[in-house]
């Protein structure tokens, strides 16, 4: 599929993915992310010839009353925390 | 024999005292979920991660009177065609263990084929139960999307997967898919079409009169002894009344592509939810901190959960569906991955028309050797070509044992038009 006129990914865009995606990556992942990224995507580029064709969704709401029923307790809940505090789940800070 | 590396997890969770699974044991993929007892999804994240529920098919699975005997090993979240992404190392196949079980269903698949099993639940979201099922010899279905429901399944790309049964014989693996297929008020898109099913029924070798049709394009590039084994099998079936005609489905060629583009896209998604605050590996401990406070804001101590939580193939999907899915490429890949799942159901539809299953080899190639495929992805993501159409299509699919090529298992796929499991199980057991 792949025809080696593959867009060039640079590590500096592996990198802003990662950033939106929260995974940190050494320097060593992202060179080789880099170019595997690079065969992957011209696999990806191939889908621009595919013809549009009409789809017909056959998609329904499907509804129920909203009603209340049982569900976890606040200790089954937090049971798999690690860091928990009144109750509540403890996270990282925001800023 | 050598430690298959089956399970993740054993156990013993008993079921009801009767029911159509009594004294029945079954292996239950690591990513659906089972009240009190460990579910990794064969990921570090999850390491220790235990289920305050029972997903549905467990539920169900109890109430037929099964017992559950472990949570059975698999690629890293579902991603990986070899078994061999596992944080808990990888599965070996029975019948060569210097061969890979195929995956990501590698542990269900291998439990089922060693007789560690009788019965065994994988998930299949590009061909996760077939592809183990054709590389271990054993039968694997692929349901219709919506007969199971998905409910306690750990979600990789909702819109594809879907849970399913393997089994030593056609028969048993539709008897399983009566126990759990049906709807479900917890997951909205499953559907009424599997409730008070019989599908065991239909295990009756009867081909007399249906039509076959084989898609040209999905046998071409396929291993020459696979493709021999898998001419054979149709000619058994054209022995037994089956008439055989070729189809041609261009649209299969963008398959893998519009594949990877969509499931990768979800996945990066779907497992945004990781991020070590209300489950799994915390910051403190993957950044091998003295408490919270040291971990940063919560960029720093999610990215540091996550680098230290996914292995690679993990990440390279979370990070190619982040890419797929970012401003100025949605159009260009998602979009055009839409586009090719609609066409790709169109040629189905038409093939379908001119014939009752469809039928190829469900894998291109013999099971590959340990470590082959983890060089390069690509590897990988091509030998799936011929399973992942038919999820991007919601269709059912059955893979069962066609013979053999160098002593290795080889299996064929029959696809059936949507809620037709009746007639692929039917077919499938004409081969047995």
């Amino acid at each position: 599929m792949s025809d080696g006129n593959e867009p060039a990914v640079t590590g500096e865009e592996v990198r802003r993915v990662a950033d939106l995606a929260r995974v940190d990556l050494s320097d060593e992942a992202v060179e080789q992310f880099a170019e595997q990224f690079e065969a992957v995507l011209a696999d990806f580029e191939t889908l621009d010839e595919v013809p549009e064709v009409e789809g017909e969704p056959d998609l329904v709401n499907v509804m129920r009353s909203d009603e209340i029923e049982e569900g976890l307790t606040q200790e089954e809940a937090l049971s798999n925390a690690t860091e928990t505090e009144d109750g509540y789940f403890k996270g990282p800070r925001v800023s | 024999m050598a430690d298959l590396n089956a399970y993740i997890t054993k156990a013993r969770i008993e079921g009801a005292d009767d029911g159509p699974l009594a004294g029945k044991t079954v292996a239950v993929k690591d990513n659906i979920s089972t009240e009190g007892v460990e579910t990794t999804c064969g990921s570090r994240m999850l390491e220790g991660y235990v289920p305050p529920y029972d997903a549905t098919v467990v539920e169900r699975l109890k109430a037929a009177g099964a017992t559950i005997n472990g949570k059975a090993n698999m690629d890293e979240f579902g991603m990986g065609t070899t078994t061999e992404t596992s944080h808990f190392g990888a599965t070996l196949n029975p019948v060569d263990t210097d061969r890979v079980p195929g995956g990501s269903s590698g542990g269900s698949a291998a439990a089922v084929a060693a007789g560690e099993a009788d019965l065994a639940l994988g998930s299949d979201t590009g061909g996760s139960v077939r592809a183990p099922a054709a590389f271990c010899g054993v039968v694997g279905i692929k349901p219709t999307y919506g007969l199971v429901s998905r409910y306690g399944l750990v979600a990789y790309a909702n819109s594809l997967e879907q849970i399913g049964p393997i089994a030593p014989t056609v028969e048993e693996a539709a008897g399983l898919l009566d126990v759990i297929s049906g709807s479900d008020d917890r997951d909205a898109t499953t559907v009424e079409q599997g409730d008070g099913s019989n599908y065991a029924a239909a295990a009756d070798s009867d081909v007399e009169g249906m039509t076959i049709g084989v898609p040209v394009e999905l046998v071409e590039g396929a291993d020459e002894g696979v493709v021999e084994t898998f001419w054979d099998a149709i000619d058994e079936l054209e022995a037994q009344g089956a008439e055989y005609v070729e189809v041609s489905m261009p649209s299969v060629e963008k398959a893998v592509a519009a594949y990877y583009v969509i499931a990768m896209s979800e996945a990066s998604s779907n497992l945004a939810r990781f991020d070590g605050t209300r489950y799994g590996l915390n910051a403190v401990e993957a950044g091998d901190f003295d408490d919270l406070s040291e971990a940063g804001n919560w960029n720093e101590a999610f990215a540091t959960t996550r680098e230290e939580g996914f292995g690679p193939e993990v990440k390279r999907r979370i990070l190619l569906g982040t890419f797929a899915l970012s401003a100025g490429y949605h159009d260009r890949y998602y979009g055009k991955a839409q586009d090719a799942r609609a066409w790709i159901k169109q040629d189905f539809d038409e093939s379908l028309e001119e014939a009752d299953v469809l039928a190829s080899p469900t894998m291109p190639v013999p099971p590959f050797g340990r470590g082959e495929g983890l060089e390069d992805p690509r590897t990988m993501y091509l030998a799936d070509a011929n399973t992942v159409p038919v999820n991007l299509a919601d269709l059912p699919a059955i893979s069962v044992p066609a013979g053999e090529a160098d002593g290795l298992p080889v299996g064929m796929q029959l696809i059936g038009p949507k809620y037709g499991e009746e007639t692929i199980i039917r077919a499938a057991s004409a081969l047995e």
